[in-house]
């Protein structure tokens, strides 16, 4: 065990406690919040990693925007504040979650662990300059394509939210949905 | 240095995590929640294995940074559709049947 495994078990930890606690409570505002925590430790994971650039962008776009997005749907679809546990379905299907939830957990490390489990990584730092060439570079068009994907999801999520509905059972105010 | 099981277990574990709550929770923004926990697991996986096989391209990194893009875009549109929902239905709530 080298210090960085320790330091990445510890924030791992973290990280898979609060994934884990973000699906399971049953307070509505409680799992965009263990979302939260959950990202930014990822993202803390990535920096043990040696990913700079790549924590920075979780921060500024999960952390930043992604989970202000939902809190605002969480508010603006009239979340029932405090606890309740209407957001969780039937025992039987908690159960059929949990089993499969399980079952996708043992397939994936069933097939990972034993081809890359016994490496050992050397993280490499201060490689941004290289990425920002990479991206740049050969990424170039994949990159620009991105930026009209998210045009058209922008376009998008305004065409959705402006739809007129037949029978509007409780109007909101108009909302419109950017990033 | 870093041994590779350590990121791996947390791939797996996420991964389950995310799949539990896009098939257990009633709510739609709940389930969204599940979906961004399955990105991100690919997204440490990516990081992961762009650390260990280091490639001129940074194939990793950079493929990660485009998920990121791509999740938010995403989450954009879910949110909107998930908002049409509440204003045709005035709840969110999956298990219902369809109007």
């Amino acid at each position: 065990m080298t210090s960085l495994d320790i330091l990445f078990g510890a924030v791992g930890l973290i990280t898979a406690a609060s994934a884990v606690l973000a699906v399971t409570t049953q307070h509505l505002v409680h799992a965009a919040l263990w979302l939260v925590v959950a990202l930014g430790t990822l993202a803390g994971c990535y920096l043990i990693l040696g990913a700079e650039l790549v924590a920075l962008v979780q921060l500024l776009v999960y952390v930043g925007a992604v989970v202000v997005l939902v809190l605002f749907a969480l508010m603006l679809t009239r979340a029932p504040m405090g606890r309740s546990p209407e957001h969780s379905s039937s025992a039987v299907q908690r159960i059929a979650a949990a089993v499969i939830a399980a079952g996708t957990t043992a397939l994936l490390a069933a097939v990972l662990l034993p081809a890359l489990g016994g490496e050992v990584l050397t993280a490499r730092t201060g490689d941004t300059t290289a990425i920002a060439t990479q991206l740049f570079g050969a990424w170039v068009w994949p990159f620009e394509l991105l930026s009209v994907l998210l045009l058209m999801a922008l376009i998008a999520a305004l065409a959705v939210s402006r739809m007129p509905t037949t029978s509007p059972t409780s109007p909101v105010p108009a909302e419109t949905e950017s990033t | 240095m870093i041994h590779l099981w350590l990121p791996i277990a947390l791939v797996c574990v996420l991964a389950g995590a995310g799949a539990y709550g896009v098939i257990a929770r009633r709510n739609a923004v709940l389930v969204l929640i599940g979906v961004e926990l399955i990105l991100n697991s690919a997204n440490l996986l990516f990081v992961t294995m762009g650390s260990v096989r280091g490639d001129t391209l940074r194939t990793g990194q950079v493929l990660t940074l485009f998920l990121i893009t791509i999740a938010a875009a995403e989450i954009g549109v879910a949110l909107a559709l998930i908002l049409a929902l509440f204003r045709k239905r005035g709840h969110i709530d999956l298990s219902e049947p369809g109007a």
